[in-house]
């Protein structure tokens, strides 16, 4: 186990791979049987500083359907300069380029340790990239000056040479032009009508050159600037002036009565952000950055009127079909993802407000194109601030963490197909779950040893604008599942397969009904004991499962109470905003956000790992409670009066700050990491902010299980929901049971 | 026809000025009409009947060859001096002359029929009484008839009258005058007038104008004179007798050829009319006028006019003759009489019914009860008691008003009253607002609605005791109820939504694109605002103006810009969704001038330079205003647009047009469509603009058409004014546009105006004309309201009137100040009401008259074809005509052409207007300056609308250099204008300077600066600035004239024989056009024969 557990880990290392199986069922048939589907989670540009990518473009096989690239797998000789394509096994020649290869002297891509390689490709204009702000200013004073020196401060922080547009909202858009000399010049939009790409162009003056009587000087004709410059401006040429623009940027003017919410446009921002950048430069690096303080609340894509006295839409609508406006602007929303996605460019959108902002209809624009979505309380807030210069942040090559216009295509043995999707915006920790479809037939497997390929290929427009294609094949062992269950289930990685599978769930939840999703959550794990684990029919004691499934019913039992599936005491926003970021996350921080982990520190030792559970909350331990969104640091009620008393202000309790300050920085160090910036409760036995705590923890003991009440061994948590072990309890029962 | 031959030998005395070669025709004596002032005749009327005079008919002559001998300027009123004091006195009645046509059979555009007029005119002023008021012309045409030589045998025909009194009459063929020459002719009616003067004055008018030339027609004949009775019943002539004597006094007139005419038996006639000027005055004495009857025989003397100075010699046969041009009403001599009778005394509007002065008069008006006639003229001030009276008369009955009217700094501008919270006083029933002619009644408690009848209560806080006459103890201390004119404050209940107005905002928005950037305009505009800022209109003493501003620039999108004070830069918004136009900012685009000063000059400042490369040729213009009007509802205030435009807005937009200029439509049935909105999209536009207070000035630069009927359909809706500088250029219209915009800018406007006319019972308002908006058929609702604005509305009966309380009319406007007050303006006045019709006759505006005219005729053109109109306006003018003659005049022969005093000027003045450009366009006339001047019109108020269609002509050196005063005019036409003269015309619009070509050198050299009249630049716009008298004097006279009219009027310097003559002798009103307008004496003859037609 040791092993495969090593061979997960490296392949994860080298490649950013894991497999939820990675033994494969040779068959259709028994790969469904598995339950649990064979696919991955893939983070195509996993950080790799020891992969220095190569200045050359990959050798693509010659078949047209195939075109897969050169690999560590490929058969290869020497002599003829031919290698064959493990995928079609086309026997191809190698480029001119390659005559002096032999076994000696190979080229990188075809060494074991390269299966993931990077090359770039020197071909091709290199356009700069491109970041259109658009900017809500219907926001309350404070916060839309905090947004204007953020943003200031951004621009300090792109690379000299990219493009910057301003395009601001309220009631009406507009859209700045940056390169007037002294009056500040914009292109204004009703907020209230969309406009086609075309009509945006028109109406900007970007249709046709607006060089109409120039006399055409036949000799420099390239001269002209590009259309877009009024718009799209170098930083280092503007940056002065936009920093003076921003610096001037008033509140949304239009009076807002009383009992009103502010007009706010964001529909027809994005969508003129959208045309613009479509109609100039498609399919080239460009980010379009939304910040929004409210709700859309005039034109297409509105969410809510701009009556208070109606609330935005919740959960409770959302299911008794009273959400007026979701369909339609979700409609809005998606149509604009979609070109966006055409385009290659990405969406990404901060919200900060306290209420909602349509995150649950916007969240299409940064789920189709690789945005990010962040939301907070107010842009006057450093998890705002910090996680927005985190979007800048560069690696250890000084360049920015972040790819554009990414496809990736999957190259895959035995099919012969190739898949490819269109991912737009990428980071280093962006990951995909893929599922594969076994297709030999049950009468027809796959030869026992053989092994299956997958070739990954990514390629995207690298933040130094360089094109670049990441291409990663890996291998895996086929089985037959009747004769070499053990080996398969052996090679079965549960954390994957939970992640994957929560994926899968949060993806059904999106189109389905919750209970309906859970149900069908509940089934897929009876069904997975029932074929993997070892029991006695109709004898729950005598269950038993192999280590590799050991953690995972436990997986599900938190992945039931997560915020992904259940929408309960969360707004349509708050799940979109978490379900977003549950499928884009690697793979540990997914897992950290199904099962939230909990540290636990006290006099007793270093802090320790302990159960998420109630039992775990002691009066005289500080827990620090990490969900990926939250970090929550917890004071046992016996260290709250401690610190009432002021003993940490006492030089002889010097340990005691030290134990106070220890999840402190602990917390700070995982702040400083994460991306977004989770939100960070201090808290301590009694406060209000506890309830995250203890929504989180499995209720183990509850005032309805009055054998624990009033011990000293854990907080009762005040719920309905069933704990851990009763839920073990009966999945055994089921499992066990012939009935199903 | 010769009249008078048979009586008096009566001199002929037409002399023959110089006329155009084109007319022959006599002109007829006509009298200057000038109607005695007042106080004068009173007693003359009673002798009058004494003398008639008659007043030589005008002659015609007879072909081209017969020169008309220029001797006579005859007429020319020259008389004024006389005229003042007896002038008219004496001459009261209107010399009738009569003037006989004779008719050639194929002459003729007009109805063949010459006629001969004569005009006569009564006194006067009503308020003398019994007086005659009613001029007569009578004509005769006895003449017609009778075929050349025929003719002569007539005689008898002519007149009815007693053949003694029989003046010539002239015959005038009008039409052609080319084909005069055949004629036969007619000869010139003599007139009569009969006047009383008493024997007095006679001596001055001895001259006895006449100037009627005759022509010896070919033929020749002896026509016969028609005589004309004396005309002037009212006067006390005896009737006909009297005219005889007319004819008999014939000795004295100038010297006209054989017959002159005939002073009045006074004798006064002795003195030589010859030359001098007074010859003129002819009818109007009752001296010549008798004389001049178209003498047949005069043929003989013509050729020099020399000759005629003497005595009357024996009739001659004359040759045909043609009305003699001075002896038809002249407007000259009317105008001058009205200004010497009653340009001394304050009018005083205490009287119902009273006629005010002329409005080419200056005088000063003391509010006693009724509104100045600054603020109100009427058509009528004795209007029918019935509709069937008034249906018979044909006389519209309308009120030209002009509720905010400018006045002399002399006179006081109307006084706000408060009444506090409950607002102003009204009746419960009719809502008309207490006047001075509400009745106080049971002690004061309540009162009666004089409008209608309805007894109110009088609020407690309003009692007052009342005086043993019936009136309010406090009456003179309340405007309300002792003046004609006067303001309320209006209370919330008045404004809009309840609530009260913010101050008003003016948005400028320029054209900037290429063409407007190429001309210079925007650069030139934008310098100009820059201090014109200074001078937005300010209410009372304000120190700094309420009225916020804006700015928008525009080609095919718009450009707003934010001019916040606390801005460093002005910061533009480009709005380029013109088809659903919106406002992009609300905070910053309308500021107060001084705040964002220096925002707003940086501004001013940077928009020449930053479309100074502008390609961009295409515009928009509903968007614009549609922008400019969210943008006042945005900020809730009502506001001005300045709209500044070039070309035909052809940019895919909302209210996009093309060239749809077809000069082939002209004279079709489908003309109409020229003046027809090319869509409905404005109107529905200037709804809009209306229901929040937003009037549109458009001022246009125009390469080519544009399509004015259109683009001022929002200017004219809003109650905005357009004007139009075609092919500007900033050296050559840059002082014009200036002064205009400076002028427009600065005006006191009132904003988001409702009017209501109340009206006693009995008559009703039916119809309103005017540059405003109408949603029901009572409220003239107007977006914006400046002092030069009129509104004309017309009133029908829908009962009986009665002549003991006369009629009673309230003009209420409800108008938001410049400072943002609402306010209420009151006007009323008080007509008499008549079962007479010669009460009508008597007190009608002949200039009001013309001012409603040719508003209805304007109006018209929208949906008859301009004949039609022409018709129409012809046939109502003949009947009104006729109706007089019929029913008012003394009965004279049917050949004579009688006019009622009051409206002797119609005939020409209606001629005027036919021939204007909109009715009649010569082919130098676009589309867009036909329909320019159509909007035009459509607001101005009386004193605009005279001078705009009889141009005032004014010759330079004719006076002495040292003389202060405006030189007098002189009728507009070329037979006026001496080669060795210089001369200034204007018509309101236009201002030309005519030089012509045997002028002095010295005059030549202190105008100009140049040493002949070859180097004067022709069309020069501009007159260099010399340090003598004549050139002070001219320069002087033409900036008053400038000042006197509410658009700048750019010179032009004309050189006789030059080419843009043509150009000036458009406005040479009394001669034929180019384009086909009858000259006046063709015309005349032409009414006649409709007048004799309807009579017969």
């Amino acid at each position: 186990m040791a092993t495969y557990l090593e061979f997960i880990q490296q392949n994860e290392e080298r490649d950013g791979v894991r497999f939820s199986w990675n033994v494969w069922p040779s068959s259709r048939l028994e790969a469904t049987r598995m339950v649990v589907p064979l696919a991955c989670l893939l983070t195509p540009l996993k950080e790799r500083p020891d992969l220095p990518p190569v200045q050359y473009e990959p050798v693509l096989c010659s078949r047209t359907t195939c075109r897969a690239i050169l690999n560590p797998l490929c058969q290869v000789d020497y002599r003829a300069k031919l290698w064959a394509c493990n995928f079609c096994f086309q026997r191809n020649q190698f480029p001119p380029v390659y005559t002096c290869i032999s076994e000696v002297n190979q080229p990188a891509e075809l060494m074991p340790q390269f299966s993931t390689i990077e090359y770039v490709i020197q071909r091709g204009a290199q356009y700069p990239l491109i970041f259109l702000y658009v900017v809500d200013t219907c926001l309350e004073e404070d916060d839309l000056q905090a947004l204007k020196e953020s943003l200031q401060m951004s621009l300090s922080l792109l690379p000299p040479d990219a493009l910057v547009g301003l395009i601001t909202f309220g009631r009406m858009v507009q859209v700045h032009e940056l390169s007037c000399e002294r009056i500040s010049k914009s292109y204004v939009f009703r907020g209230t009508k969309d406009l086609t790409a075309k009509q945006i162009q028109d109406m900007l003056g970007l249709t046709k050159p607006a060089m109409p009587m120039q006399q055409a000087r036949p000799g420099q004709p390239q001269e002209q600037p590009l259309v877009s410059s009024r718009f799209l401006q170098p930083v280092h040429k503007i940056d002065m002036n936009l920093t003076d623009l921003l610096g001037e940027l008033q509140r949304d003017p239009w009076p807002v009565t009383q009992g009103k919410r502010p007009l706010r446009s964001t529909g027809v921002a994005l969508s003129i952000a959208v045309g613009l950048l479509e109609g100039t430069f498609p399919n080239t690096g460009a980010r379009i950055m939304l910040f929004t303080g409210g709700p859309p609340t005039q034109g297409p894509g509105m969410v809510v009127g701009d009556e208070l006295k109606v609330p935005i839409r919740s959960w409770h609508d959302i299911e008794k079909d009273n959400a007026r406006f979701m369909k339609k602007a979700t409609k809005h929303y998606e149509m604009l993802a979609n070109r966006t996605a055409t385009n290659g460019h990405c969406i990404d959108i901060y919200a900060c407000a306290l209420d909602q902002t349509g995150l649950l209809e916007m969240k299409c624009c940064a789920n189709l194109t690789g945005g990010h979505m962040v939301m907070g309380d107010s842009f006057n807030t450093s998890l705002f601030k910090q996680t927005f210069q985190k979007i800048f942040s560069k690696d250890f090559n000084g360049d920015f963490r972040m790819a554009f216009g990414a496809t990736l295509e999957v190259k895959e043995l035995g099919v012969g197909g190739t898949s490819q999707w269109k991912i737009c915006g990428l980071d280093p920790t962006s990951t995909l779950g893929i599922y594969f479809e076994v297709v030999s037939q049950h009468n027809a497997p796959v030869p026992q040893g053989g092994r299956g390929a997958i070739q990954y290929v990514t390629r995207y427009q690298h933040s130094s604008t360089q094109r670049r294609i990441r291409v990663t094949t890996i291998a895996r062992n086929w089985a037959d599942a009747q004769s070499q269950l053990r080996h398969i289930e052996a090679a079965f990685d549960q954390e994957a397969a939970a992640v994957l599978m929560a994926r899968l769930g949060v993806f059904r939840a999106e189109s389905e009904e919750g209970p309906d999703v859970l149900r069908w959550l509940d089934r897929q794990l009876i069904r997975l004991c029932q074929k993997f684990g070892q029991y006695n029919k109709e004898d729950p004691t005598s269950f038993r499962l192999s280590d590799s499934f050991s953690l995972y019913p436990q997986f599900m039992f938190h992945l039931r109470r997560s915020p992904f599936l259940q929408v309960f005491n969360n707004s349509p926003d708050e799940s979109s905003y978490y379900r977003h970021h549950f499928a884009r996350q690697d793979l540990t921080q997914s897992l950290i956000m199904i099962q939230p982990i909990l540290y636990s520190y006290s006099f007793h030792g270093p802090p320790e790992p302990v159960l998420l559970d109630s039992s775990s909350i002691l009066a005289d331990r500080i827990l620090l409670m990490d969900t990926f969104f939250q970090i929550v640091i917890y004071l046992g009620e016996t260290i709250v009066q401690w610190r009432k008393a002021g003993y940490q202000d006492m030089p002889e309790y010097e340990n005691f700050r030290h134990l106070l300050q220890a999840p402190l920085d602990d917390a700070q160090e995982i702040l400083q990491a994460r991306f977004p910036m989770p939100r960070y409760i201090n808290t301590e036995h009694g406060g209000s902010q506890a309830r995250f705590l203890l929504s989180k923890v499995n209720p183990s003991q509850t005032h309805n299980n009055l054998y624990a009440w009033g011990q000293e061994t854990g907080a009762p948590i005040l719920t309905d929901d069933v704990s851990l072990q009763v839920f073990v309890d009966h999945l055994k029962k089921l499992a066990v049971s012939s009935a199903c | 026809m010769n009249v008078n031959q048979s009586a008096p030998p009566v001199p002929p005395f037409g002399q023959p000025q110089p006329v155009y070669a084109g007319y022959h025709q006599s002109s007829y004596g006509g009298q200057p009409g000038s109607t005695a002032p007042p106080t004068p005749y009173g007693a003359y009327n009673g002798p009058v009947p004494g003398y008639q005079q008659t007043l030589p008919p005008g002659v015609s002559r007879a072909p081209p060859s017969s020169e008309a001998p220029p001797a006579s300027t005859a007429q020319a009123p020259c008389g004024q001096a006389a005229y003042g004091q007896f002038g008219q006195g004496d001459v009261q009645n209107g010399p009738s002359s009569t003037v006989q046509m004779q008719r050639f059979p194929g002459s003729q555009p007009f109805g063949s029929v010459p006629l001969a007029p004569v005009v006569s005119q009564p006194a006067v002023l009503q308020p003398y009484g019994p007086p005659p008021t009613s001029a007569q012309v009578t004509a005769q045409l006895a003449g017609m008839q009778i075929s050349g030589a025929v003719a002569p045998a007539l005689p008898p025909v002519g007149l009815g009258y007693g053949p003694p009194t029989s003046l010539a009459s002239a015959s005038g063929s009008f039409p052609n005058s080319g084909l005069y020459g055949s004629y036969p002719q007619g000869q010139a009616p003599p007139l009569s007038q009969a006047q009383g003067h008493l024997g007095a004055q006679p001596p001055q008018r001895s001259a006895p104008p006449q100037a009627s030339s005759f022509t010896s027609p070919a033929s020749g004949g002896p026509r016969m004179p028609s005589m004309t009775g004396p005309l002037l019943p009212g006067q006390g002539f005896g009737g006909p007798s009297v005219s005889q004597p007319n004819h008999v006094s014939s000795p004295p007139p100038q010297a006209l050829p054989p017959g002159t005419q005939m002073t009045g038996p006074p004798g006064p006639p002795p003195p030589m009319h010859s030359s001098q000027q007074p010859g003129y005055q002819l009818q109007q004495n009752g001296s010549f006028g008798p004389a001049r009857g178209p003498q047949p025989n005069y043929g003989g003397p013509y050729p020099g006019a020399p000759t005629f100075g003497s005595q009357p010699g024996p009739p001659q046969p004359l040759p045909p003759k043609r009305l003699d041009p001075d002896a038809i009403p002249s407007p000259i001599q009317v105008i001058e009489d009205d200004r010497n009778n009653r340009g001394s005394e304050p009018f005083v509007t205490g009287v119902r019914g009273q006629v005010p002065p002329l409005v080419t008069t200056n005088f000063l008006v003391k509010d006693q009860g009724n509104a100045s006639p600054r603020y109100i003229r009427c058509t009528s001030y004795n209007i029918p008691c019935t509709s069937d009276m008034a249906k018979q008369a044909q006389v519209p009955l309308a009120a030209v008003i002009k509720p905010l009217a400018r006045l002399p700094p002399e006179e006081a501008s109307p006084y706000v009253v408060d009444h506090g919270e409950s607002g102003p006083l009204r009746c419960n029933r009719c809502k008309a607002y207490m006047c001075p002619f509400m009745q106080f009644v049971e002690g004061g408690r309540r009162f009666q609605c004089c409008f209608c009848s309805c007894i109110n209560d009088v609020p407690p806080q309003y009692f007052q005791h009342l005086d043993h006459t019936g009136k309010r103890v406090d009456a003179y201390d309340r405007p309300e109820l002792s003046l004609g004119s006067y303001e309320f404050l209006a209370t919330v209940d008045y404004c809009k939504n309840n609530k009260f107005p913010s101050p008003p905002a003016f948005i400028f928005m320029i054209d900037v694109s290429y063409n407007a950037i190429r001309s210079g305009l925007v650069r030139l505009l934008c310098e100009e605002l820059k201090s014109l800022l200074d001078f937005l209109p300010r209410e009372g003493g304000a120190e700094e103006s309420e009225i916020r501003v804006g700015f928008v620039t525009y080609n095919k999108v718009l450009h707003f810009y934010n001019v916040k004070s606390s801005l460093a830069q002005p910061q533009m918004m480009v709005v380029s969704d013109v088809a659903d136009m919106f406002v992009p900012l609300l905070d910053g685009f309308l500021v107060n001038v001084s705040e964002s000063r220096a925002v707003i000059t940086s501004l001013l400042d940077q928009i020449p330079e930053m479309f100074a490369d502008t390609r961009e040729t295409e515009t928009v213009f509903a968007p614009v205003i549609q922008a400019g009007m969210e943008a006042l509802k945005a900020a809730e205030c009502a506001g001005k647009l300045f709209l500044f435009h070039t070309s035909l807005p052809i940019a895919e937009a909302p209210g996009k047009l093309k060239n749809r200029d077809d000069r082939k439509l002209i004279n079709t049935d489908k003309e109409k469509t020229l003046f027809q909105p090319q869509t409905g999209a404005y109107q529905t536009l200037a709804k809009e603009c209306v229901a929040q207070g937003c009037c549109v000035d458009l001022f246009l630069f125009p390469n080519q058409y544009v399509d004015v009927a259109t683009l001022s359909v929002v200017p004219q809706l809003t109650g905005g004014s357009v004007y139009k500088y075609a092919c500007f250029q900033v050296e050559n219209d840059q002082e014009r546009f200036l002064s205009d915009l400076r002028r427009d800018v600065q005006k006191l406007v009132g904003f988001d105006a409702v009017m209501r006319v109340r009206t006693s019972t009995g008559i009703r308002a039916v119809d309103f004309f005017g540059a405003f908006y109408m949603s029901n058929t009572t409220d003239v609702e107007l977006a914006g309201l400046d002092g030069d604005k009129t509104v004309t509305v017309e009133f029908k009966h829908d009962d009986r009137l009665n002549e003991e309380s006369g009629a009673l009319l309230q003009c209420a406007l409800l108008y938001t100040s410049c400072a943002g007050q609402r306010r209420l303006r009151i006007h009323n006045l008080a007509l008499n009401c008549c079962t007479q019709l010669a009460d009508l006759y008597r007190n009608c505006e002949t200039d009001t008259l013309i001012n409603y005219m040719a508003k209805f005729a304007y109006r018209g053109v929208l949906n008859s074809p301009v004949k039609t109109v022409r018709d129409t306006l012809i046939t109502q003018c003949a009947q009104i005509l006729a109706c007089y003659r019929k029913n008012c005049a003394s009965p004279s022969s049917a050949g004579q052409l009688i006019l009622p005093e009051c409206m002797k000027l119609l005939p020409v003045y209606l001629n005027c207007v036919l021939k204007s450009d909109v009715l009649q366009p010569g082919a130098e006339v676009t589309t867009d300056d036909r329909a320019y001047v159509r909007q035009l019109v459509t607001s101005m108020d009386v004193a605009e609308t005279n001078v705009f269609f009889y141009p005032r002509l004014l010759p330079l050196t004719k006076s002495p250099i040292e003389s202060a005063t405006e030189p007098p005019a002189v009728r507009a036409s070329e037979e006026r204008l001496s080669n060795g003269d210089i001369y200034l015309l204007e018509n309101g619009l236009n201002l030309f300077l005519w030089v012509g070509a045997s002028v002095q050198q010295g005059v030549v050299q202190s105008l100009f600066s140049v040493s002949s009249f070859s180097q004067i630049t022709s069309g020069l716009s501009v007159l260099p600035v010399l340090d003598n008298p004549l050139s002070k004097k001219v320069r002087g006279l033409i900036d008053s004239l400038r000042a006197q009219r509410s658009r700048y009027m750019k010179l032009i310097v004309v050189k006789q024989e030059d080419k843009l003559e043509m150009l000036f002798k458009h406005f040479l009103v009394e001669d034929k056009s180019l384009s086909g307008g009858a000259s006046y004496v063709d015309f005349l003859c032409h009414m006649h024969k409709e007048i004799r037609q309807l009579l017969s």
